[in-house]
């Protein structure tokens, strides 16, 4: 009874999981693989053949390509200041998290006020004399800005959370360990690169899939700031689902989404990987 | 050569003091401990020398080299650490070989090193292993052989044996000592075992809450207390003090017995448990507890209402309630000022 009683703690959590995520993903699967009945690659093969995809796909993986090891560096020199910091840490602490508060359409619209037409930077550079005008940057003939702009706002949203998740590995490091490194000859830098990130690597796993996870699903910040002017993967799994109605091909991005996050998930898995009796 | 020298140190933390003024100097090559009650400073004393902690005061010197404005791996020494710290993700090599790879020595000469020290600490079998496979008495080894690798002029030490169990402590103690002798370099240690001290040390410094009472040599520290604090707090059981009263000039009277003394207006009395025998005339103890210990036997007393310790060859019975006339060694009595603690020389 006794052995048996943690697993029926966890039964309904598990009942829950199994009914609620598994079943539908299941569905999915099977949606996607399936179109009147039959069984087919022919969602797939629609996916590939319509032009969007391939721009969706390199966009997709080039905005995670940049923002996520932008983030990473960011939150790692943020959660170094912030571990050396002896007094206000936890207030500086919260100031970086505002962003993680905000929903990621809500961050989408501030940035998408801040660039539009009438927004607050042509607002600003139209009073310091650099502009006479106020500028279109978010137009389809500048991809490149509005490539830019999503990438600030996800930086903008999201690095707290890396930020939060390394500032709670560092802690559990013992300071000792840094001690000794100085001691026998090590500088800041080496004691960063030899000493810190080695001994971050099971946080810097769960920050760095966490995110990746988060990038490959980016989606309502891309929308508020460019409409369907830049695609993405999960943009066009919506457009197929609820524009065109075509649940099938709908279902195959869906299905390249996960690809693309379990094949990064376990490259992160495998680079950062601990081995056993190397642990804290 | 790296004599150490210490000059005025002091450190605060806030408004807390946890050393005053320190003066002290450490010959090249000596083993010196420093001992003290847990919280007298010893750690933040051994921080300052190594360059973890600044000093609010004063100068640390290292073989004619004014060190307290270096970083510490500007200074020469090496450490090991209480915790052992020992990197957990590196191997036993790699971590021996830390300090070697970080002076960028060539990588026949680190590994010549690090086989050697690691021959000398008796690990050369767990070379590939990690710190999460070792025992604590293995993983205090790697962190000796890490220091030791390093050929360093100053090794620093915080209660590196504290974590280990009786039997390898002693084990470790033993091998500790022949082979810091052996490297020649200027060793401190810290502890809060006056045995281990008093086992390894060619001079003890003795710490009481911020200060350094006495730097001497083991025996000298145990026979000739600087202060008061030093008889109490070193020997198990520790000295015994009783209150003096003045007869004439160098006559005292100690629980009804009379005493030659100091020829100062005010004595306290002292004498160790061991330097007392049984005899017709001397201070009349009422036994309270007696343990016998095998060789000797402890006894616990009463003496003019004060508590009394003696350890006594084991060859006469007591028991409990008897009361027994033991009369000190004169050479071995001790005279302490009540006043300012201080022994009366
Ligand atoms: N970083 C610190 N901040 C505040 N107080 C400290 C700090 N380090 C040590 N202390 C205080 O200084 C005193 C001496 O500490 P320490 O040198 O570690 O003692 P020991 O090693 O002799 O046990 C203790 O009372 C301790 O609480
Ligand atoms: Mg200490």
């Amino acid at each position: 009874m006794a052995r048996a009683l943690p697993y029926l703690l966890l039964l309904p959590a598990s009942l829950f999981l199994l009914a609620f995520f598994f079943y539908p993903f299941g569905l999915v699967v099977v949606e996607s693989l399936t179109r009147g009945g039959e069984w087919t690659t022919e969602n797939f093969s629609r996916m590939t053949g319509h032009w969007k995809f391939s721009q969706a796909f390199w966009n997709t993986v080039w905005l995670a390509a940049i923002v996520v090891p932008v983030q990473l560096i960011m939150a790692l020199t943020m959660a170094s200041v912030v571990q050396k910091l002896k007094t206000g840490r936890s207030g500086l602490l919260y100031i970086f998290a505002i962003p993680l508060g905000i929903s990621d359409l809500a961050a989408g619209l501030i940035w998408l006020a801040i660039f539009e037409q009438s927004g607050f930077l042509n607002s600003i550079l139209h009073a310091m004399g650099v502009i006479d005008r106020p500028q279109l940057f978010l137009g389809y003939q500048s991809l490149w800005v509005i490539f830019l702009a999503v990438c600030l706002a996800e930086i903008w949203r999201a690095t707290a959370i890396m930020m939060v998740i390394i500032v709670a590995g560092m802690g559990l490091i013992p300071k000792e360990y840094n001690e000794a490194a100085e001691v026998f000859g090590a500088s800041r830098w080496q004691r960063f690169t030899k000493v810190t990130l080695p001994l971050l690597r099971p946080s810097l796993q769960t920050a760095l899939i966490l995110r990746i996870l988060m990038a490959f699903e980016v989606f309502a910040v891309v929308v508020a700031l460019g409409g369907t002017t830049l695609p993405v993967l999960m943009g066009e799994t919506f457009q197929w689902q609820f524009q065109l109605q075509d649940r099938g091909v709908a279902a195959a991005y869906a299905m390249v989404i996960l690809g693309l996050s379990v094949a990064f998930s376990l490259v992160v898995l495998r680079l950062l990987h601990v081995p056993k009796g190397a642990r804290i | 050569m790296a004599e150490i020298v210490i000059k005025g140190v002091a450190k605060s933390f806030g408004a807390f003091t946890a050393l005053h003024s320190v003066d002290l100097t450490i010959a090249d090559q000596e083993f010196m401990v420093l001992l003290g009650a847990s919280g007298c400073g010893k750690t933040t004393l051994l921080r300052i020398i190594a360059g973890l902690e600044t000093p609010t005061h004063g100068e640390v010197w290292i073989g004619d080299r004014r060190v307290d404005h270096l970083p510490p791996r500007e200074r020469g020494i090496a450490m090991v650490f209480q915790n052992y710290a020992v990197f957990p993700h590196l191997t036993v090599f790699e971590n021996i070989a830390f300090g070697l790879r970080m002076a960028k020595l060539p990588q026949a000469e680190v590994t010549r090193r690090v086989t050697r020290t690691a021959e000398l600490m008796h690990i050369e079998q767990l070379l590939k292993r990690y710190s999460g496979e070792l025992s604590g008495g293995q993983r205090q080894r790697v962190a000796v052989a890490r220091a030791l690798a390093m050929e360093p002029d100053v090794i620093l030490m915080d209660e590196p044996l504290s974590n280990l169990d009786a039997l390898l402590r002693l084990e470790m103690r033993a091998e500790l000592k022949g082979v810091l002798a052996e490297s020649k370099t200027t060793t401190i240690y810290v502890t809060h075992d006056q045995v281990e001290a008093m086992s390894l040390a060619d001079r003890i410094s003795v710490m009481n809450g911020g200060y350094i009472v006495q730097a001497d040599r083991p025996t000298q520290v145990y026979r000739n207390p600087a202060a008061r604090f030093v008889g109490s707090f070193i020997g198990n059981p520790p000295m015994n003090f009783l209150p003096a009263k003045r007869s004439e000039n160098g006559r005292w009277q100690v629980a009804g017995q009379d005493f030659e003394g100091p020829e100062t207006a005010a004595a306290e009395f002292a004498i160790r448990p061991e330097d007392m025998h049984p005899a017709e005339a001397g201070l009349e103890a009422e036994v309270r507890v007696v343990e016998p210990l095998g060789p000797h036997t402890l006894i616990t007393a009463q003496v003019a209402g004060q508590p009394f310790r003696a350890v006594l060859e084991s060859d006469r019975a007591i028991t409990p309630g008897e009361v027994i006339t033991l009369a000190p060694i004169p050479d071995r009595i001790r005279w302490f000022d009540p006043e300012t603690q201080k022994a009366i020389a």
